[in-house]
Formats: structure tokens, C-alpha cells, sequence
């Protein structure tokens, strides 16, 4: 019981930083640190994405110049996950700014960041 | 009382996370990969590239590329939107 | 923010920056990288030229170059290598792999190799065109939060 717990050591890194991400959204009340949570929670998700694909052992899926064990196909890691987490990062810093705008733009309205302030409305 | 409550749950979801992650398949052996062996051996017959991904991202996948690009750019359009200076409207 | 060593480090480090950032998108079919981190690298290139400079040699500078034509020319370029496998095939389909076309049209060894630029067929047109891409809108990002600070400072 014991190994195999250490053996899936990188998913339970997972499943903490997404507690941490959840924590962060759902208990802070400044904008911009729950902006910072939304983050921590895509960067869970990506390590999920590329922890799943990873071979015991295995090399990178790239031929140029690569050891000769990696000649055999059933060493390289799987390419799949690795691809879909390239968009996901890019996807996930065009969002961030999108957010962190946003944010700014509730700050020059509002003149504040406390998400339990900005309720009432203003013209 | 209502943050008591929020934090008791989210202790409950914590611990189904980590009971999740740790039943989970073993970490480091992938339990199918035929679509992944096809693309590793076909990729530099096909798509004529020794990087894999590359392959898979722009030729395998394209589609996907294509939406990436479009959330990209309308994105970044949507950051100009909003931070865009206001005329007439000094307050 | 424009001191004496953030300047002195731009000078040195930029060029550097820009050069790698190209080196990586136009090896993305042979190394690790590609069309979204070589134009990852390349905009923090950029933003370091930003914040380095004074704020009327940066507008000047995009005045001339606007990134927004940067931006259409990464997209219409993407798609139109994608149309170009309705020459006979469906789209994105890699049509110049292997054909010998002169430009990325060569022939790759299978298996393990030192790796050749000259092949990958419509590959490295797409990196070149998404790197465009990615570039012109990370450093619109950077540069609206740039403009945005220093106008701040000058309202408040």
C-alpha cells in the first residue's frame, strides 16, 4: 500500500495544487488573487494532462539526435497529451490577460478589488 | 457559519481528490497507446517532421490548432476592447 | 523603470532573446519548440525592448510596424496552408511532405537522424505563420498594459 501511493506521487501533487486553486477561488475575496487561483488550477491541470502520458523510462518524442534505445517506438513518451497541453498553456496566458484586464477595468470603476464591495451598482 | 460550512465541504472535496489521485492507474504505464504508436511511427513517413508533436499539433490535429488560434485572437481582441481609451468620458 | 541597468542588459540581452526566439520557430519540426514558444520567446524579447524605452520611442516604433497586420497575416497565412491540401486531399493535409518541393520540401530518413532543416513539408510554413501569430499578440498585450500604466500616471 505504502509504494503505491509513492507511486503515483505526481498525481497527488495534482490533486493538492488543485485544492489550493479551489481554496484560492473560493475563500479570497481580492480580485486579483483569484486570478492567481485560476491559474494555480490550469497549471494543475496541464501537470495532470503530461503526467498521464508519461512512459516509465521513456525518452521524448523527437528523433533528432535521440539515444539509439529510443529507436523502438514503445520507449517514447506519449506525444498526444503533449500537444494538447501546448494549446492549453497559450490558451491559458491569453485568458489570464483577458482577466487581469478585466480587473483593471473594475478597479478604475469600482475603486476597489474586494469582490464582496463591487455588488452594488453604479452608474 | 457560512465560511465554517464552505471550508467543511471543501475539506470533504479535497479528500475525494487525493482518494481519486491516489486509485488512480499507476503512474508510468499508460494502459492504451495505439493511437500514439501510430503517430510515432508514421510521423516522419506522413508528415515528414522528426518532432512528433510539431506533427500532431499542425497536421494531425490541425482542427485544434485552428480553434487555439481563434480563442488566441479573439483574446487578445478582447483585451484591446477593454482597455481601450475612453473619449469623453473623464471622470 | 528605464535605468541604467535595465538598458545596459537590453542591449546586451535582447538581441540574443530575438535570435533564439527565431531559432526556435524555425526548427520547430526538428528540436523541441515550435510556432507558440518560438513566438513566446520572441514577444518577451519585445517586452523587454518596451520597458526599457522611453514611452514616445515605443509608440513611434509600433506606428510604423502595427502589430494588428502582423496579427491577419499570422491567421490568413495559417489558414491558406491549410487550404492548400484541397489540391487533391482534404484540408490540412500535408501536401508538400516528401515531394521535393524546393523550400522544406525534402525527403526525412526514417528513424533516428541528425536531423535535416530542408524537410517537413507545409510544417514549418505553419510555425513561421503562428509564430507571427502568437508574437503580434502577446506583445499587444504587453504593450496595452505598458500604455496603460504610464497613461495611469499621467491622469492620477
Amino acid at each position: 500500500m505504502n509504494g503505491s501511493i509513492w507511486v503515483n506521487f505526481p498525481f497527488i501533487v495534482v490533486a493538492l495544487l488543485l485544492a489550493i486553486g479551489f481554496y484560492t477561488i473560493g475563500f479570497k475575496r481580492n480580485l486579483i488573487k483569484v486570478v492567481i487561483g485560476i491559474e494555480i488550477l490550469e497549471g494543475a491541470v496541464n501537470l495532470f494532462l503530461v503526467a498521464l502520458g508519461y512512459v516509465k523510462g521513456g525518452y521524448a518524442p523527437i528523433y533528432t539526435l535521440a539515444p539509439p534505445e529510443a529507436a523502438n517506438p514503445q520507449n517514447m513518451v506519449l506525444p498526444t497529451p503533449q500537444a494538447l497541453t501546448l494549446t492549453s498553456i497559450v490558451i491559458g496566458v491569453a485568458v489570464s490577460a483577458l482577466m487581469l484586464a478585466f480587473a483593471v477595468n473594475i478597479y478604475k470603476h469600482y475603486g476597489t478589488l474586494d469582490v464582496t464591495k463591487i455588488r452594488r451598482l453604479r452608474g | 457559519m457560512r465560511t465554517s460550512l464552505g471550508l467543511l465541504a471543501f475539506i470533504g472535496f479535497t479528500l475525494f481528490l487525493l482518494a481519486a489521485m491516489i486509485s488512480i492507474r499507476p503512474f508510468g504505464e499508460p494502459p492504451h497507446r495505439e493511437m500514439d504508436d501510430w503517430f510515432i511511427t508514421h510521423a516522419q513517413i506522413e508528415a515528414s517532421a522528426n518532432n512528433v508533436v510539431t506533427s500532431i499539433v499542425f497536421d494531425y490535429r490541425g482542427f485544434d490548432t485552428l480553434g487555439e488560434a481563434t480563442v488566441l485572437f479573439t483574446a487578445v481582441s478582447g483585451v484591446l476592447m477593454v482597455l481601450r481609451r475612453k473619449e469623453g468620458t473623464k471622470k | 523603470m528605464t535605468t541604467t541597468i535595465i538598458k545596459t542588459t537590453t542591449k546586451i540581452l535582447a538581441p540574443l532573446i530575438l535570435v533564439f526566439g527565431s531559432y526556435i520557430i524555425l526548427h520547430g519540426h526538428l528540436t523541441p519548440g515550435g510556432g507558440f514558444q518560438g513566438g513566446a520567446v520572441f514577444a518577451s524579447g519585445l517586452a523587454l525592448l518596451i520597458v526599457a524605452n522611453k514611452y514616445d520611442a515605443v509608440k513611434s516604433l509600433f506606428e510604423k510596424a502595427p502589430l494588428s497586420v502582423f496579427e491577419s497575416i499570422g491567421a490568413l497565412g495559417f489558414l491558406g496552408m491549410a487550404c492548400l491540401g484541397f489540391a487533391g486531399y482534404t484540408f490540412f493535409k500535408n501536401i508538400i511532405a516528401n515531394s521535393g518541393f524546393p523550400l522544406f520540401g525534402g525527403k526525412t530518413p526514417t528513424g533516428i537522424n541528425p536531423g535535416y532543416l530542408n524537410t517537413g513539408g507545409t510544417l514549418p510554413y505553419m510555425n513561421i505563420f503562428v509564430g507571427i501569430k502568437v508574437l503580434a499578440g502577446l506583445t499587444s498585450i504587453v504593450l496595452v498594459f505598458f500604455l496603460i500604466m504610464r497613461r495611469e500616471r499621467d491622469e492620477w
